[in-house]
């Protein structure tokens, strides 16, 4: 039911943000509070890839900011 | 890389202004209220006191010394005897009150309790999140204390009366005591309610001071008469003034405690409506005609206000609104305009040394005949309106770097739009064409996409002004762009009418047509010779409907569909249909099938959507205009009407659809009786009530339809509105159904008629008769008339679907405006990415796949099987198809190759 959330590394992070020419800021957020966060353990800062179901394309990736 | 605005707002601080600030932003004080005096002047310290601004011309301003229109107006202010309650914060001041003591004005809570909401609240402010939860609570809890914890009073709840008395104890707390006892609140208890001392105390939602605002924005008029006429608000300001003067004198003079409060009272009336004259509970200020004062609120709010009819919307100029009427000589992407409209209408061409020639026509020719100029801007930049006397002498002066205002000419490219404009078809760009007559014109085949037709409709015109949105309307918002609709993939423009019904009896089975006929079919389209005849007949040529349509396809184009007319047989015969329904076209030739809505219709057409995927937009609008063309041609050479009396059935028929009906309603019967006795079988899921009506329904329906079924067998296949309906050029089997038939069923809710009487739906019925006819089944047809009782149920069902559109219609319309205003900043980057303003992705890839839908085959992505088909040689010989597909992307080519 819960699509598929995984933690960026540093690296593909930089690939990510280097790609679309962003900020970590410009991305969509997430609450830590939000239990699929709570349950990969990431922290406040970190950028998760959500790898989901799409009506469109399949399947669509998705990142997403961590938030407090 | 996206950039920003260049200003971005921060952050945006409500507070309340202070009686000191409103006298420092004040110029002078206004004690007078008096306007002007017998010369025509401003009086000092009144109410049009120059100080304030100007609106005269010829004077200036004492405060900023500019003249009318360049100064923007300065605050002046009246000191009102005794503090009024500010209308916008009498639920607040409610609330406050509530929260204090009524003797120490501190907050009702211990300081413990302070502390703790006060620390909440700041750590919500830091994280930027809403403070009204806790406040709320504050307020809550601050209300529960009986007793003051500092001072020890006994608390007394207040009641509050709309709209500004407070009671306590049934003794009215005047607004002056109110103000003090909020002066005694500490800065810190503000806090802890939620506002900030330093912008926001309490005590400044009573008005001690009151700003007047500057003339500019409140400007009397002359009338004709050359008497003044003032502003609703200048009139709501001497109102105040004159009672405050009042309360001041009789203040002074000591008069009775009683009059003091009747003034007070007046005084507040007076600037509550100042504020807002819409109040609940206060009688709005009239005007002397008895028409309501339109007061600072009225100004702002709603529709016609300054935020939804001045700042969201407003008026535009180079403009035009007018009657729409239908003309099929138009091309779709062009629009007919009135010469009156064109010479009004202008666009502004610098003068270079490429056109100086041209420019020299238009100014030679004047603003009267057409394509002529308005105005010339000369090099210094000062405009001088062209006249039938300085043209010839304009004329002579032209040089480059000048500009010309010229009349509108055929060509140019303007947006036409009609409202409601809920998608973007609803707004596209045609290209000129000057006509006769007061009427916009529009090739009824672009009706469809904005819905519109020649009842009277009424649409909008815009001529753009530079040559960025002349290239950016032509390229993005062409009629011939906007063929196919993002919604489904397929082509929202098409043929309507009788384009369907024309092409429909030119191409149904074999019908000869000799060359001068064929030559007149095809006289206004864009073919040149004539194909090879299908025979001879005493030696004359003859070529068949199918041959003339073949004529308008471009060459290669291979498609296989079922017409709309299609019974969907259990087994399809292809190309020996017997009703001609079963579409093949070979090379550009109609081998089989008739031409109908599934055809070329609107929404539908699979040939159209076809020609636009594989040959382009301007093929696709060049064979909609040959379509609609032969179609209109076509209907007109054979002959088409519909009257009264295509929908006479034969007698036989009539017995027949008379039997059916009393059979029908024999069986209702029977169904009731089995009922009454108890012997009706129960349905899985339903009570036994609910079991009859079903069954009921379900046998009126099918008597219906079989009504119908006779009625449309009569009327065979050649008469016109059976043509119609299985073309799909207009209206439906169900229409003739009740036009001939029967008209069946009236319902509400998707139920039978129930209401009316307690038991039955009319007097004319027995209490508790389920049958037929008194519970709304219409046995007449439209033809045959309906007797009184089935008009009556005729009108209950009938007003259901009005009532059903007008609630449709305003939700529908509410819906809109919320995603218009909650999407119109989203913008696909060339990234793909979807951002918003500040550059935050909403989407990584738009719509997740990238894909625009425009493109697609009807909401599906399946238009990749069809482009692989294209370039795949396996199927028939593609290669000259190929070929004449990469000629057709030359666009120089296109034209001699398409048709033959």
């Amino acid at each position: 039911m819960v699509p598929y959330h995984e933690i960026l590394d540093e690296e593909e992070l930089k690939f990510v943000l280097e790609h679309y020419n962003i900020g970590k800021e410009h991305l969509p957020k997430i609450k830590v509070k939000d239990p699929v966060i709570k349950e990969i353990k990431a922290q406040v800062g970190d950028v998760i890839k959500i790898t989901r179901k799409s009506a469109t394309a399949d399947e669509a990736i998705i990142y997403r900011l961590v938030i407090g | 890389m996206i950039h920003s605005v260049p200003k971005r707002i921060g952050q945006i601080k409500f507070g309340f202004i202070s009686p000191k600030e409103f006298r420092k932003m004040s110029v002078t004080r206004v004690i007078t209220a008096d306007t002007y005096d017998d010369d025509g002047f401003p009086i000092d310290m009144g109410l049009m006191d120059t100080r304030l601004g100007v609106i005269d011309p010829g004077l200036r301003c004492k405060t900023c010394g500019q003249r009318a229109g360049e100064c923007p107006g300065h605050f002046g202010h009246i000191e009102l005897v005794a503090p009024v309650i500010h209308i916008g914060f009498a639920k607040l001041i409610r609330k406050l009150l509530r929260a204090i003591c009524r003797s120490c004005g501190q907050l009702l809570l211990t300081p413990n309790e302070k502390t703790k909401y006060l620390e909440e609240i700041r750590a919500k402010v830091e994280i930027g999140h809403s403070i009204d939860d806790v406040v709320n609570t504050v307020f809550k809890e601050s209300r529960k204390a009986k007793k003051c914890p500092y001072c020890g009073e006994e608390q007394i709840d207040i009641k509050f009366e709309k709209p500004t008395t407070y009671l306590e104890d049934k003794h009215k707390l005047m607004p002056a005591d109110i103000r003090d006892l909020f002066e005694k609140i500490p800065d810190d208890d503000v806090e802890v309610m939620g506002m900030d001392p330093a912008s926001a105390r309490p005590e400044w939602m009573l008005l001690t001071v009151l700003p007047v605002p500057p003339v500019t924005m409140r400007p009397s008029i002359t009338l004709e008469s050359g008497q003044r006429s003032e502003d609703d608000i200048t009139h709501k300001l001497v109102d105040i003034i004159r009672i405050n003067q009042r309360f001041q004198e009789n203040r002074e003079a000591g008069a009775p405690q009683l009059i003091i409060e009747d003034l007070w009272e007046l005084l507040q009336y007076h600037v509550t409506t100042f504020i807002d004259n819409a109040v609940s509970g206060v009688p709005p200020a009239r005007h002397r005609s008895g028409r309501p004062l339109k007061t600072l609120s009225q100004r702002l709010k709603g529709k016609e206000g300054r935020f939804r009819g001045s700042l969201s919307g407003k008026r535009v100029n180079f403009s035009a609104r007018t009657v729409i009427s239908p003309d099929p000589n138009l091309s779709i992407s062009e629009v007919g305009v009135p010469e009156a409209t064109a010479k009004e209408l202008t666009i502004t061409m610098n003068v270079t040394q490429h056109n100086i020639n041209d420019a020299k026509e238009y100014v030679a020719r004047g603003p009267e005949r057409h394509p002529g100029a308005n105005y010339v801007i000369r090099g210094d930049g000062r405009r001088v309106k062209v006249t039938d006397k300085n043209s010839l002498e304009l004329v002579e002066a032209i040089e480059t770097g000048w500009k010309v205002e010229r009349h509108l000419k055929d060509g140019d490219i303007v947006l036409f739009n009609r409202q409601p404009s809920l998608h973007r078809m609803s707004i596209m760009a045609h290209e000129v064409k000057v006509l006769p007559n007061k009427t916009f014109r529009l090739n009824p085949a672009v009706c469809p996409p904005y819905n519109a037709d020649f009842d009277g409709d009424e649409m909008n015109l815009h001529v753009p002004q530079t040559e960025e949105a002349r290239a950016e309307a032509k390229i993005l918002m062409h009629v011939e762009h906007n063929i196919l609709s993002p919604r489904f993939g397929g082509p929202i423009i098409g043929g309507i009418h009788d384009h369907i019904s024309g092409l429909y009896l030119l191409t149904n089975r074999d019908k000869k047509i000799y060359k001068p006929e064929a030559l007149e079919l095809l006289k206004k389209s864009s073919i040149k010779e004539l194909m090879e005849p299908a025979g001879y007949e005493n030696g004359k040529p003859y070529w068949n409907g199918k041959q003339i349509f073949s004529m308008i396809l471009p060459d290669g184009l291979h498609l296989t569909f079922q017409a709309e007319m299609c019974e969907h047989c259990e087994e399809c015969t292809k190309g020996e249909c017997e009703r001609d329904a079963y579409v093949v076209i070979e090379d550009g030739i109609l081998k089989h099938g008739s031409i109908d809505e599934k055809a070329i219709g609107a929404f539908k057409s699979k040939i159209l959507d076809k020609i636009y995927k594989e040959y382009g937009e301007e093929n696709a609008r060049m064979f909609v205009d040959d379509a609609t063309r032969l179609g209109i041609r076509a209907i007109m050479r054979m002959g088409f009407s519909f009257g009264i009396d295509d929908e006479d059935v034969t007698a036989e028929a009539d017995v027949q659809i008379g039997e059916v009906l009393s059979e029908a309603e024999e069986r209702v019967t029977k169904l009731i009786m089995a009922y009454s006795a108890g012997e009706l079988e129960q349905l899985p899921g339903r009570s036994l009530d609910e079991t009859l009506e079903m069954k009921i329904m379900q046998e009126l329906g099918r008597a219906r339809d079989s009504a119908g079924d006779i009625a449309g067998r009569n009327l065979g296949l050649s008469n016109s509105a059976v043509i119609m309906a299985q073309s799909g050029a207009r209206g439906s089997m169900l229409n003739l159904t009740q036009m001939a038939g029967c008209v069946g069923q009236q319902a509400v809710r998707g139920e039978r008629i129930q209401r009316g009487y307690v038991g039955r739906t009319l007097p004319h019925y027995e209490t508790g008769d389920l049958g037929a006819d008194a519970r709304g089944f219409v046995k007449s047809s439209y033809k045959t008339g309906l007797s009184a009782t089935e008009y009556f149920f005729h009108a209950i069902g009938g007003r259901e679907g009005l009532v059903d559109t007008a609630v449709r219609t305003s939700q529908s319309g509410y819906l809109q405006r919320r995603m218009v205003n909650a999407l119109q900043d989203l913008e696909v980057q060339y990234d793909g990415t979807v951002r918003d303003t500040r550059g935050m992705i909403v989407q990584f890839i738009y719509g997740e796949d990238g894909l625009d839908p425009m493109k697609g085959d009807f909401g599906t992505r399946e238009s990749i099987r069809r482009i692989i088909n294209l370039h795949s040689n396996d199927t028939v010989n593609h290669a000259s198809h190929r070929a004449k597909l990469l000629a057709l992307s030359r666009p120089n080519q296109s034209e001699n190759q398409v048709h033959r």
